[in-house]
């Protein structure tokens, strides 16, 4: 019974990783730049959330939209203020803003809401099933981080397959000057893009925060470093890779804590992502770039 | 003697980079010994010296060898704890302490190279994004470990746990490293003087790998992979070599780091150190020694110098970093740039013009006196 708990846990751990995963991936996949500040994008959702609950008394399905709308706000105005202007940068000069950006996320975070931990009420209304005469429990938040992230997904890969922002989105991925030729907006492309990964990092802050209720500045920071690499696991640039990577960092992360060591988890996590990269250098399910000479 | 003026553009500019360093020690260790240094810059001195070391030896792997390294406090860290424990095993057998200072920063240098070649050999086939993510990890690992590493030594020598102290069985002696409290009760033998040697052992390697045939082959695979492959030059090899170099030099950075307090935390030497010190690379100028010398001082006494604002000291850092990267780097800002840069020269030409104007009519007056 451990086992399958320990899986559930794992599996719901992974989601928030995956959707914190999907943000990344599709930042870098159509920027080709390496968002740091979508951890404490997280970090600011759910704290928008908690304020909305505690201060305002908003039901937490509301909340959750609130902290959705205000993060596409900071996504967008992010884009637009800091990386904009270097589109045509080096993509190091690119990767020191998005750390400098994380900075001033943090720093004010901490000078308006102060650096002690909040503790995070559960948005989610019903209560934990327990099975087998209460030798198995599935607590809530993972059953609905589960469905919210295979939700999520559906609607992503009909959003980028099907919808017309979906298909520009591709495009200027795959070649960004080819499709400004073809009369695609290029940068509201990309502000969209921020758009969406920036919702859903709002989404799985409020999500997170459900699961392990501390709220501090520094929250988003080491999920938002794991979701990298596991967006990075699964190869980079590709929403089912995030995915997949996501949901198996989870597990990984779990079953290492819980057989092996507490401490030593993060190093086995690591671990057996280098190992990963060494037999597929572009990730689980990233797609080999041939080379022109 | 050669004049300054006939060396060669490069020679010119290294030793400006050997005469910042010289002068900067020779105006500052006058006023520490005189006890003229305010206490919050004495205290920085050696950790200036150690990230601007740090900063010079990562601008070699991304600077130079243009690999973006994200683990750059993993080296650190494991020259600091090599170093830690090596300073404990030679404190009875060697007594003068720059003596043991030398040796404790050769070992610590030593381990990191190693771990430096372990990491290197599988890390150095992945490119760009990957290469930076498995660095990344490799400084989360060593974090970890060193956090769950206990070490003790007694009259038989170093005993090594994963587990706890008492599991470490030793008869009397004393811990040196106690897992997540990291290592306690070092010596502090660490000096401004060793500091300044360190960065001009560092200057003297780099510059030197930089400007020999070695350093050559690194920029021509850095500036481009296959043409280098193509005329026979080994990538592996010289990839590594720069790798290697760095991750050693940063190990000694990281010993003399260690030697500085009486007791560090692998926590320490985290992922936020790894950019911290690729901050000072990027803001520097990549492939720049000197830019990284001076960025690195600027930017580590930066924060101390706005203590005065408290609170919001940080987030003035964070706009500062924001602002020097947009300015430097987006288009626009340098079209910007370029258009004042001539419009003060046409003032200064104008200036000039006058000036010379007037020269010339007093000159017309004395003629005609």
């Amino acid at each position: 019974m451990t086992l399958i708990s320990n899986l559930i846990n794992g599996i719901s751990l992974g989601s928030v990783y995956a959707i914190i995963a999907l943000g990344y991936t599709m930042v870098y996949g159509i920027a080709k730049m390496l968002n740091f500040a979508h951890g404490d994008v997280i970090m600011v959702g759910a704290y928008i959330s908690y304020l909305s609950t505690t201060a305002l008394n908003v039901p937490p399905l509301l909340s959750v939209l609130i902290a959705m709308v205000v993060c596409t706000v900071l996504g967008v105005v992010i884009e637009g203020l800091a990386y904009r202007p270097l589109r045509k940068a080096s993509s190091l000069a690119v990767l020191i803003t998005a750390i400098g950006v994380s900075y001033f996320l943090q720093n004010a975070a901490l000078l308006i809401w102060g650096s002690a931990p909040k503790s995070f009420s559960s948005i989610v209304p019903f209560d934990s099933i327990s099975l087998f005469g209460g030798d198995l429990i599935i607590t809530s938040e993972a059953i609905v981080t589960v469905i919210t992230c295979i939700v999520i997904m559906i609607l992503l890969n009909l959003f980028t397959k099907k919808g017309k922002m979906g298909k520009a989105m591709r495009a200027v991925s795959e070649d960004k000057d080819a499709a400004q030729l073809m009369g695609i907006n290029t940068n509201f492309t990309i502000s969209m893009t921020f758009a969406i990964g920036s919702a859903l990092a709002a989404v799985a802050g409020v999500l997170l925060c459900s699961a392990y209720p501390t709220l501090t500045p520094t929250t988003g920071s080491m999920p938002g470093i794991k979701a990298f690499t596991a967006a990075v696991f699964g190869g980079i640039g590709s929403i089912p890779g995030a995915m997949l990577g996501g949901i198996l960092l989870g597990v990984i992360e779990i079953f290492a804590t819980s057989y092996i060591s507490s401490q030593l988890s993060d190093a086995i996590l690591f671990a057996i992502l280098i190992i990963v990269l060494l037999v597929k250098p572009t990730g689980l399910l990233g797609k080999a770039v041939k080379e022109k000479v | 003697m050669k004049k300054f003026r006939d060396l060669s553009k490069y020679a010119r500019t290294n030793l400006k980079t050997y005469g910042l360093v010289i002068i900067a020690f020779a105006i500052l260790f006058p006023l520490q010994s005189a006890g003229m240094l305010s206490n919050s810059l004495n205290g920085q001195l050696i950790p200036i010296c150690v990230y601007i070391v740090l900063a010079i030896s990562l601008n070699l792997t991304v600077g130079i060898s243009g690999e973006l390294s994200l683990g750059h406090a993993g080296f650190m860290s494991v020259g600091a704890f090599s170093g830690v424990i090596a300073a404990a095993s030679l404190q009875d057998s060697v007594g003068s302490e720059p003596l043991r200072l030398v040796f404790v920063i050769i070992i610590g240098g030593i381990f990191a190279g190693i771990a430096g070649l372990l990491i290197g050999i599988p890390v150095l086939r992945l490119r760009g994004d990957y290469l930076a993510i498995v660095t990344l990890a490799f400084g989360e690992i060593i974090k970890n470990i060193i956090n769950c590493l206990y070490v003790g030594i007694d009259g038989s020598g170093l005993h090594f746990s994963v587990t706890d102290t008492a599991s470490l069985g030793m008869s009397g002696g004393r811990i040196i490293l106690n897992g997540p409290q990291g290592a306690v009760g070092i010596t502090k033998i660490a000096s401004f003087t060793a500091g300044f040697v360190l960065i001009l052992f560092t200057l003297f390697v780099v510059i030197n790998l930089i400007y020999s045939r070695s350093g050559r082959a690194i920029t021509a695979i850095r500036d481009n992979r296959i043409a280098a492959e193509s005329v026979g030059i080994s990538i592996t090899k010289y990839k590594l070599t720069a790798f290697i170099t760095s991750a050693a030099l940063a190990g000694m950075a990281g010993a003399l780091y260690a030697m500085n307090f009486s007791t560090i935390a692998a926590k320490k030497f985290d992922f936020n150190t790894s950019i911290l010190i690729l901050v000072f690379v990027v803001l520097g100028g990549m492939g720049n020694i000197m830019g990284s010398i001076i960025a690195t001082t600027v930017l580590y006494i930066l924060p101390e110098m706005l203590r005065e604002i408290g609170d919001y000291r940080m987030l003035i850092y964070a706009i500062v970093l924001i602002l020097v990267m947009l300015l430097t780097n987006s288009s626009r800002a340098k079209q910007m740039a370029v258009s004042l840069e001539t419009k003060i020269k046409n003032i200064f030409r104008k200036l000039k013009n006058i000036l010379r104007k007037n020269k010339n009519g007093s000159g017309e007056v004395t003629d005609n006196g």
